[in-house]
């Protein structure tokens, strides 16, 4: 019993390798030491799901992965974190193009005050992906169905993006992430302003971004966690306690505060 | 004497103040029943009632004071002196019977005028010794009505509030019948003007060469009163200024919030507030000085005829004393953009200029253009640097190498030296000031309705 079960962790972690691994990451805000000696490896195609209670670090750890800790004056972060097996905090790697690499979706829809279109072609534009207009309309079009917004917005492109619903603006926000063609996709508690409508149809974008993408999610609503990743990481005051399977996490989790977390007696 | 008094007001108050808050404290110390307000309000309560009531009644007596007594000695003037006397007679035997009432005597007075002096002063002393009287009684009476109202029930914290609202309204009603007031005056005093010279000769007119009429068989209006060379000279001047001024204050603007690290800008940004508060007369002598000679030296240098006076001098040190005051409007404005804009931008991959560049700078662009309206209004009406350093003479020109002059330095050179107040030269300057006034005011209603619309924008 015991056996087959390490076999087929085995075969998993054969089939999807890992995309990023980060090696005693400390961060430091000023004298604040907000991120302790965290090390973890996050898998291809998958969903790795951070959790643990407010200002535990998740999303900090989140901003290491692509770099956006470096828009902070007084943040410093310490440690090896690799993409694909080449350091990111490397002299040679150039931030503003990794955040090309590994995107980035916000706690808060942040829709360009532009139309949406320009919303979505604003990334590619900026990396020259579109040799032409028709290009570009080829991109936008694709990001937009990928982010299953396509239908809905396809006769109104050029509306404003911040005229739309709070649901839509943030699959707005992940098809603009996307349309860089990402590798890695970070969201930081991307339904945390959104109705259960709007978090259940951005849910299921997650789950069918994870055959293409790496995908980070921060997250406080623990059933979410359950629904949709298959790693689960908990952080507890800088601190990551625990990370291993999702349904391993949520059944039997080996760290007694992951325990009282999960079931709700802190946090 | 009324600063005495004003003073010993202060003290009454002080002491109500005192007073009732003791008893209002022992009283609640006593522990009887519960009081609503607190002593201190009991106390306020004191010291409004016996302040307030006693200043009002001494301005309103120092209003009044000086034309009561003024018609109680003319009354009493003997009927025979008085018959059949115009209006000017009259003030003019008033002005002597006060100058010989303060001792000024020329020549020998008649008797009947002496008399009305001695009559002037001896009111003027019992006038001021019932003032103090009744002040002081208006002030006992607030204190006593104040320290019997002590009670549990007495709701002294929204009387005190109450009284203070009404002051507060008193005030902003007083600064708007002021404002009124001087755009009434200055709108009569143009139409005076308009009298004199037709408004569409003011309007439309390309000689400005005001003169005045030296000797009564001059034709008063005999000078040019065409603005249109005068507002030229403030357009250009204005240009100039702007052109320095925006794209200085613009890109340290832009540089200090979205580039500079915070050291920087801990430095940087008073070093600017310091720029704001030099006192334009300096502005002025450093145009005079320092830039003025630097153009006419680097014109001769090119072969360039430069006037002394140039344009372009007072243009550019104007543009100068604006730089802090664009660089904070277009701070205001890049820092109104919610921080997740940025943070959305740089995480595609954008950055820090192209961030500014798509992002910021359209979102702030209302709040930055508003706030150059602003500046240009400023522009418009400064003084003292155009005084210092533009030309006096009207000409219809756009070169700014050339000296030109302004609205704000014709107003100031046609109001100095005494000239009568109906000439048309003076009365030229109030016409001049209204449509300076309009100017401005346009500008800044238009300013204001750019800068509420980007602030709509993100609330
Ligand atoms: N920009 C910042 N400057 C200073 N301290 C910060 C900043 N961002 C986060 N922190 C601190 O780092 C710690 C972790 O914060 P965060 O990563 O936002 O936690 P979480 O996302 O898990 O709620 C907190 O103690 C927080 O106060
Ligand atoms: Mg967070």
């Amino acid at each position: 019993m015991n056996k087959t079960i390490t076999a087929e962790a085995q075969i998993a972690s054969n089939i999807v390798s890992a995309k990023i691994s980060a090696r005693k990451v400390n961060v430091f805000y000023g004298d604040t030491h907000a991120i302790k000696d965290v090390s973890i490896e996050i898998l291809d195609r998958s969903v790795t799901a951070f959790i643990g209670p407010s200002g535990c670090g998740k999303s900090t750890f989140l901003r290491c992965l692509n770099r956006m800790n470096d828009t902070i004056d007084i943040c410093r972060v310490e440690g090896t974190i690799e993409l694909d097996g080449h350091d990111i905090y490397d002299a040679s790697v150039d931030p503003v193009q990794l955040r090309a690499r590994v995107g980035m979706v916000f706690q808060k829809p942040n829709p360009f005050p532009k139309s949406i279109y320009d919303n979505i072609a604003y990334g590619p534009k900026i990396h020259g992906l579109a040799q032409s207009k028709a290009d570009l309309d080829g991109i936008v079009e694709s990001a937009l169905r990928r982010a299953a917004l396509w239908e809905e917005v396809k006769d109104r492109l050029a509306a404003p993006g911040t005229g739309l619903s709070g649901g839509q603006q943030q699959r707005l926000c992940i098809a603009r992430a996307i349309a860089t063609a990402p590798e890695v996709l970070l969201m930081d508690e991307p339904c945390s302003a959104l109705d259960p409508i709007a978090t259940a149809q951005v849910e299921e974008l997650i789950d069918e971004l994870r055959k293409s993408y790496s995908v980070v999610i921060v997250t406080h609503s623990m059933q979410q966690a359950a629904r949709v990743s298959q790693k689960t990481a908990f952080f507890h005051l800088g601190l990551m306690l625990e990370y291993d399977d999702t349904s391993k996490i949520f059944t039997n989790p080996d760290h007694e505060k992951t325990q009282a977390y999960i079931t709700g007696r802190f946090g | 004497m009324i600063g005495y008094l004003f003073l010993v007001l202060l003290l009454a108050a002080a002491v109500g103040y005192v007073m009732n808050r003791a008893t209002a404290r022992a009283a609640i110390a006593g522990g009887s029943a519960r009081f609503h307000s607190l002593a201190g309000f009991h106390g306020a309560y004191a010291l409004l009632l016996t302040g307030l009531p006693a200043v009002l009644f001494v301005l309103l007596w120092l209003l009044l004071q000086g034309s009561v007594i003024d018609s109680i000695v003319i009354g009493s003037l003997p009927e025979t002196e008085m018959a059949g006397l115009d209006a000017g007679r009259l003030s003019l035997i008033e002005a002597e019977i006060k100058s010989i009432a303060r001792g000024n005597i020329f020549g020998t007075p008649e008797p009947w005028k002496l008399e009305a002096a001695e009559r002037y002063n001896s009111l003027r002393s019992i006038a001021s010794v019932a003032l103090w009287v009744a002040t002081l009684a208006i002030a006992a009476v607030g204190l006593y009505v104040a320290r019997s109202r002590i009670s549990p029930e007495f709701r002294a914290r929204h009387r005190v509030e109450a009284i203070t609202t009404w002051l507060m309204i008193a005030c902003s009603v007083l600064a708007i019948f002021v404002t009124f007031g001087i755009v009434a005056s200055l709108i009569y005093e143009s139409i005076r003007f308009f009298d004199k010279v037709p408004i569409t000769e003011f309007l439309f007119g390309l000689n400005w060469e005001p003169q005045i009429a030296l000797r009564e068989d001059q034709v008063a209006g005999a000078g040019a009163f065409g603005w249109v060379p005068v507002f030229l000279g403030t357009i250009v001047i204005t240009t100039v200024a702007l052109v320095v001024a925006v794209p200085i204050g613009l890109l340290s603007a832009i540089y200090l919030n979205e580039f500079a690290s915070s050291r920087i800008r801990s430095i940087s940004k008073p070093i600017l507030e310091v720029l704001a508060g030099v006192p334009t007369v300096v502005y002025g002598f450093f145009a005079i000085l320092v830039v003025a000679p630097a153009i006419r030296s680097a014109g001769a240098a090119l072969g360039i005829d430069v006037a002394p006076n140039t344009a372009l001098a007072a243009g550019g040190v104007m543009g100068i004393m604006l730089i802090p005051f664009i660089s904070s409007f277009t701070d205001d404005a890049l820092s109104a953009v919610p921080r997740a804009l940025r943070d959305g931008s740089l995480a595609l991959g954008a950055t820090r200029g192209e961030t500014v560049r798509k992002i910021l700078f359209p979102a702030a662009i209302p709040g930055i253009v508003g706030g150059v309206l602003l500046a240009v209004s400023r522009a418009i009406g400064e003084t003292m640097i155009v005084v210092m350093a533009a030309g006096l003479i009207a000409t219809l020109t756009v070169n700014p190498l050339d000296s030109v002059t302004t609205v704000t330095v014709q107003i100031v050179t046609l109001l100095i030296g005494d000239s009568e107040f109906d000439n048309p030269k003076t009365l030229a300057a109030f016409a001049l000031g209204l449509m300076l006034f309009i100017v401005t005011l346009a500008l800044n209603l238009i300013a204001l309705r750019f800068v509420r619309k980007y602030r709509e924008l993100y609330d």
